[in-house]
């Protein structure tokens, strides 16, 4: 350092001037960001305290013993809404996809298919999730009126999150099927493969990549909704809290059931996150910071 | 179910205790009983002058005969209620009724009523978080079904439903102790019409409930009976935690028991409602 100090005997790896004062700045806003982020929090667990209730609050919502003992009650039954999650999330996708396909034709004879997918969307999204599950949770079963397990309740209320979310998941692969430009159509075309062909090798490859973190989103919110079949009859995480809460009249088990969708949905945002930035950065090339 | 009973009645026992040891505080303390619920319940009400009862919405028979004016003194509540208000000098237009959820009644925070009836069954655990007065009414467990259904005898091997939020859910989780896990509903209609598309069996409910059903609300339905033993679920008046008026309303509860008057209004609307056989869980 001492050696070689001064302007003009800078060796070629040494800072620049420019790239000290960027260090410093950083330094400064990390210092500041530091600070700030501090100062909220202690501002909140030292204000929120004082407030007159939260003696009362704190034992309904934060109670440590309850916490402890329903978190490891819990964790099996989340296992249930874990895998509600894992039997629709495929069951989404195919079917969102076979819509996203219909509502694409472009065959004049095929035409009773768009109609009918736009329809389905339009209908499907336009009514609240919790009734769709009801409708048919309570609904089919009572058309069967048997036990077999195709008129059980969770199989239907599944169905009907399947066909919510396949609804929302169809708008979002049709968005991407047609962000993809028509010359490559036309290119794919051009070079003789037939119009099946053409999207399956050319359009949907991007369009799924392209679609990739959006959908993440609609699994993030698939994740919680899996708790409104309990609307039916199951006994699913939400609704064992809820059971325990007017048993105990403690609130903390709701608090328990929040973290343990924190623990799947967090994760998951996350990835999403990542996804968009990797997603940015291959499109555009370079990032402005 | 022994356990458990000598578990919340050593714990009633000792939150009487408690109650008694702190002399400091003549009111106010669980389990304690006013001797004058007249002199004892002024100034200690939400609004000065005006006793303000809450109820479920909807309100339902034989509990509040009609849901419109529960002040009518209709109904098994209703009654029990309004008899409560009169002996802590409450008449006519001095007691207002106004409803809540039942998350509503047991949130933290401040209440907007005085004391809250609908069918709240006492437990040491709710205990921690609300006040409750002396039980008005001890209720059995009963179970409902489809009168056509054929579902034998056995309460362990039937399919249940219970709807969320009573003690009946926790009586058919932990001492009938079905063979298949229980169904839980919103309410009792979600139930029903469980029951009607062949999703459970029966539904478990408390006998008076479950009778009314039967009789009333429910088509083609029947109450297979109540189940031995399970009278031991006790309805309280519900407060907030430390609400002093609770010894006001002892006062008064304890005036009615032993003037024979709670007797009464219990035979005028429930007797109807409490003769199903007996089913044994074996």
């Amino acid at each position: 350092m001492t050696h070689a100090s001064g302007a003009d005997a800078r060796p070629a790896s040494a800072p620049t001037r420019r790239a000290i004062y960027e260090a410093r700045q950083r330094r400064r806003s990390n210092t500041v960001a530091t600070l700030s982020t501090l100062a909220a929090v202690a501002a909140l667990v030292i204000a929120i305290p004082l407030t007159p209730g939260w003696n009362d609050v704190q034992h309904a919502f934060f109670d440590g013993p309850t916490f402890r003992k329903s978190f490891g009650k819990f964790l099996g039954v989340f296992w249930y809404d874990i895998q509600i999650f894992l039997w629709c999330a495929p069951c989404i996708v195919v079917l969102g996809l076979l819509i996203a396909f219909a509502r694409n034709v472009r065959s004049p004879a095929l035409y009773p298919l768009k109609l009918f997918a736009t329809l389905y969307t339009d209908i499907v999204r336009g009514v609240p999730v919790v009734l769709w599950i009801l409708l048919l949770g309570f609904g089919v079963p009572g058309l069967f009126q048997t036990r077999e397990w195709y008129s059980r309740a969770i199989v239907w209320a599944s169905f009907a999150l399947v066909m919510t979310y396949s609804a929302y998941v169809s708008e979002v692969f049709r968005a991407g099927i047609e962000s993809i430009h028509e010359s490559q159509r036309a290119a794919a075309r051009s070079l003789g493969l037939s119009a099946g062909q053409t999207m399956r090798h050319v359009v949907l490859p991007q369009a799924i990549r392209r679609v990739v973190p959006p959908l993440m989103n609609d699994f993030v919110s698939l994740q919680k909704d899996v708790a409104l079949v309990s609307f039916v009859g199951p006994v699913e995480v939400l609704r064992r809290a809820g059971i325990e809460t007017a048993r105990d009249f403690n609130y903390t088990h709701y608090v328990v059931a929040a973290v343990l969708f924190l623990c799947l949905s967090v994760p998951l945002t996350r990835i999403t996150d990542w996804m968009l930035a990797r997603e940015r950065r291959r499109m555009s090339g370079t990032s402005v910071r | 179910m022994r356990r458990l009973m000598i578990a919340a009645v050593t714990g009633t026992l000792l939150l009487a205790a408690c109650g008694s040891d702190s002399s400091t505080e003549d009111a106010g303390v669980a389990g304690g009983a006013s001797d004058d619920p007249k002199a004892c319940a002024d100034g200690k009400t939400l609004k000065d002058g005006v006793l303000t009862i809450a109820t479920g919405e909807p309100a339902f028979p034989p509990y509040v005969v009609n849901d419109a004016t529960p002040e009518d003194g209709q109904g098994f509540e209703s009654a029990v209620a309004m008899a409560v208000a009169r002996e802590m000098g409450f008449e006519g237009d001095a007691v207002t009724w106004t409803r809540t959820t039942f998350d509503g009644a047991i949130a933290p925070g401040p209440k907007d009523f005085d004391f809250n009836l609908q069918q709240y069954t006492i437990t040491p655990e709710r205990t921690e978080a609300v006040t409750f007065s002396d039980g008005y009414y001890t209720a059995a467990q009963a179970v409902i079904g489809l009168a056509d259904a054929d579902v034998g005898t056995d309460v362990r091997k039937m399919r249940l439903g219970v709807a969320a939020g009573t003690t009946s859910l926790t009586y058919a989780e932990e001492t009938i102790k079905p063979e298949q896990a229980v169904s839980v509903y919103n309410d009792n209609a979600a139930a029903k019409a469980a029951l009607d598309a062949k999703q459970i069996d029966a539904i478990v409910a408390d006998l008076p409930t479950a009778l009314y059903l039967a009789a009333v609300e429910f088509e083609n339905a029947t109450v297979f009976g109540q189940i031995e033993g399970s009278g031991t679920d006790e309805f309280g008046l519900l407060m907030a935690k430390d609400n002093p008026l609770v010894s006001c309303v002892n006062g008064a509860l304890k005036k009615l028991k032993d003037s024979g008057e709670l007797d009464k209004i219990t035979v005028e609307w429930m007797s109807e409602w409490t003769e199903a056989p007996v089913l044994s869980l074996g």
